[in-house]
């Protein structure tokens, strides 16, 4: 049994919890040990990615303590594993730090990278009976390399009707720290990208980055659309019988 | 705030509500994506060739001191000349001269960025010159008098009918009188073309930039799609070529690689329609060519990138405008925000290097950082890495926020223990759930404003995850 231990990143911990238990939820179920370090907080990318390296790299480093003896981190966002795998060697370069940020970034895996390539699980039993478009999230996507691997898992979905969306490799607009500098940039990409998802007929729009999602959420009910955002892990978090369901906990209403 | 800072914010945002230009461009790049995705496909190995033309200009740029005079005494060996200019105001102060020296009235000038870089054309005009751009998007624009909105397409913000209109008002003498549809695009280049010829055929001097320099026959290789380089440097008694210092090739034969590359990242095309060479002034024997040819080599600040090692791949460039195409806030708001020469994510990283960094940093936050740009480059550029190395920078050495350092401050503190991450975020959901809860959401008071701006706001759970984990996860 490969023992598990969750990197839940801070804006998933706060705005949506449901995430990181569907993600402990699949985990489970194929047989691994979940444990969640408490004393995680988050990676450092808000300050990273705005230029603040001396502001991250103290939380980097405290990171890397927090998971320093772990065998697998496994996290449910695409940009989160990328700050540590791609970004942390640069930022500790010269701390004291740097080899084991190397070390960490090869045992860190984003959720639908760990299924498919690390334990070689496609079918994880799950069924949504609705149809859903997948956003190729950008750092999953162009840093991770991740463009099958969502895929793999959400074609073994029951019931499901998977139907690709034009553009769906393009940005969403969120950007970290860009959707509220430039919001109205963020937002005009955001619209593009909403709309790509109506045209393609889908019920929800999937992805790997949570914070695609709640951008996106937010573009879409402003526009008052018939389509969902939804985490890969929510839906695969799902069966027929629910008893699993009891597991997670339904999304909050929404403000 | 710096003053190109608040011009962008306020144009962005105009123009991102502007849906008609975002149409319009959309419609643009649509077509380019379809061309350029089976453009890609006729290599036998396009990343290769990416591979290929990043180590040729690594090459290139290493040993600039050895390639560029190399390039100048062969170029000088056929008869022309080469000027270095240091700045701007050399390389304007050159061709002014040399214009005046020479008596010349009329200028044809065939599309060129590094001339828009140098601000020529309005340097000329004042000494009483007349310029006519000679390339249709750039001759379009110049009725406009508005600058190029893209490095390779400079019109791609207009439609067809915004560009019949405006060849009415200007050129209604040539316009053939009577056709049915107005905004019929071959009547509309066939007006240009005549309007053009007497240009050609007055003018003393034609003005190029080159796509590339070729050290080892000293030569200047220019692409176009319409072949008014060609009469442009044919005609006129005089030719100035203008160029970036970055611009040379040690060889001859990386032309067979670059000119396919370029041609296929930049429209698509297996090969742009006129590829020319031009090695020095017309000889004895030679029915036609300039009497003298000047080759401006123009530093302007890429010395001073190429000193930067981290990022000096950004001198690779060869203008061909994929990363404008494939990024998607160039989509959103177009070129003309950026208020730049260079738009677009290599405009954002060539920027602050050549005008400062403390009054174009907000060009390198102007990106979601998606990396969408560096995946289509085809010589390599880490573009948006080093709009985050730009950002560094920036926060290491320009005027940022005193409230943004503080808060990043205040962030760290919060992060450096899970106790007072938990109780921040609690005291903060709990908060904006009061804040709407008595209707004062979106107003002055809420600090999630610039995100309910313009998006529904997430929900504010009771719980966070750590505190369900702590009530069933764990078992």
């Amino acid at each position: 049994m490969q023992k598990v231990s969750l990197f839940i990143p801070c804006f998933v911990d706060q705005l949506t919890p449901e995430v990181g238990m569907d993600v402990a939820c699949v985990l489970r179920r194929i047989g691994c040990e979940v444990v969640f370090p408490e004393a995680q907080t988050c990676c450092g990318q808000p300050a990273f990615n705005t230029g603040y390296w001396d502001d991250a790299r103290p939380i980097a480093e405290r990171f890397i303590g927090v998971f320093r003896r772990a065998e697998a981190v496994v996290c449910p966002s695409g940009s989160c594993t990328t700050m540590v795998r791609n970004f942390y060697p640069e930022l500790l370069a010269t701390s004291s730090f740097a080899h084991e940020a190397a070390s960490l970034g090869r045992r860190v895996f984003e959720f639908s990278e760990f299924l498919v390539k690390v334990v070689g699980v496609t079918d994880l039993g799950a069924t949504f009976p609705h149809r859903v478009t997948f956003h190729d999230a950008c750092h999953g996507l162009r840093e991770l390399r991740l463009k099958q691997e969502p895929r793999e898992l959400l074609r073994h979905v029951r019931g499901m009707e998977f139907v690709e969306m034009p553009s769906s490799e393009e940005c969403c607009g969120f950007g970290g720290t860009f959707a509220v500098k430039f919001g109205m940039i963020s937002a005009g990409m955001g619209d593009t990208k909403a709309g790509n998802a109506e045209v393609s007929g889908a019920d929800y729009v999937a992805s790997i980055d949570p914070s695609c999602l709640l951008h996106l959420d937010g573009i879409l009910r402003r526009r008052n659309s018939r389509v969902r955002t939804i985490h890969l892990a929510s839906i695969l978090a799902r069966t027929d019988n629910d008893t699993e369901r009891t597991q997670t906990v339904p999304k909050s209403p929404n403000i | 705030m710096t003053t190109p800072a608040r011009e962008f914010l306020q144009v962005a945002a105009e123009k991102s509500a502007n849906l008609s230009q975002r149409k319009a461009i959309r419609r643009a790049i649509d077509h380019y994506d379809a061309s350029a995705r089976s453009g890609r496909a006729r290599f036998a190995d396009w990343e290769a060739a990416r591979q290929r033309c990043h180590d040729i200009k690594w090459e290139a740029l290493n040993h600039l001191d050895k390639y560029l005079l190399e390039f100048e005494r062969n170029l000088k060996a056929r008869g022309g000349q080469v000027f270095w200019a240091e700045t701007a105001e050399d390389a304007r102060r050159y061709v002014t001269d040399l214009a005046t020296r020479r008596g010349v009235r009329t200028i044809v000038k065939s599309k060129s960025m590094v001339t828009e870089e140098i601000h020529l054309t309005p340097a000329l005009e004042k000494i009483g010159m007349r310029v006519f751009e000679t390339d249709l998007g750039e001759f379009i624009v110049q009725l406009r008098n508005e600058p190029p909105s893209h490095l390779v397409m400079p019109a791609m913000h207009l439609t067809r009918t915004d560009i019949a209109k405006l060849f009415e008002e200007k050129l209604g003498d040539f316009l053939a009188r009577g056709s049915a549809d107005f905004d019929d695009p071959p009547q509309l280049v066939a007006a240009a073309r005549r309007a053009l010829r007497r240009a050609f055929f007055s003018a003393e001097m034609g003005i190029t930039g080159a796509n590339f320099l070729v050290a080892d026959c000293g030569m200047i290789a220019i692409t176009t799609n319409e072949g008014n380089d060609r009469l442009g440097t044919a005609i006129p008694r005089i030719h100035v070529a203008v160029a970036g210092i970055e611009k040379v090739l040690p060889h001859f034969q990386d032309l067979a690689l670059f000119w396919p590359v370029l041609a296929t990242a930049g429209t698509g095309q297996a090969i742009s329609v006129y590829n020319t060479l031009i090695g020095g002034p017309r000889t004895a024997g030679e029915i036609d060519g300039p009497e003298e040819f000047h080759v401006v080599l123009l530093d302007n600040g890429r010395t001073d990138l190429l000193a930067d090692a981290e990022q000096r791949d950004a001198l690779h460039c060869i203008r061909c405008g994929a990363c404008l195409n494939a990024c998607p806030v160039f989509r959103t708001v177009g070129g003309h925000a950026y208020g730049t020469t260079y738009s677009g994510p290599i405009g954002s990283v060539l920027t602050p290097h050549l005008r400062g960094l403390n009054e174009y940093q907000h060009l390198s936050y102007a990106s979601s950082l998606c990396g969408a740009c560096t995946s289509v480059c085809p010589v390599k550029v880490d573009l948006h890495h080093h709009l985050l190395h730009n950002r560094r920078n920036a926060v290491r050495s320009a005027d940022r926020a005193r409230l943004e350092r503080l808060g990043f401050k205040m962030w760290r503190w919060t992060m450096m223990g899970p106790r007072r991450f938990a109780a921040a975020g609690w005291l903060g959901r709990a908060f904006v759930r009061a804040l709407y809860a008595i209707g004062l959401g979106g107003t002055a008071f809420d600090p999630l404003r610039p995100w309910a701006q313009y998006r529904a706001l997430p929900s504010m759970p009771r719980k966070s995850f750590r505190a369900l984990w702590r009530e069933r996860g764990a078992d």
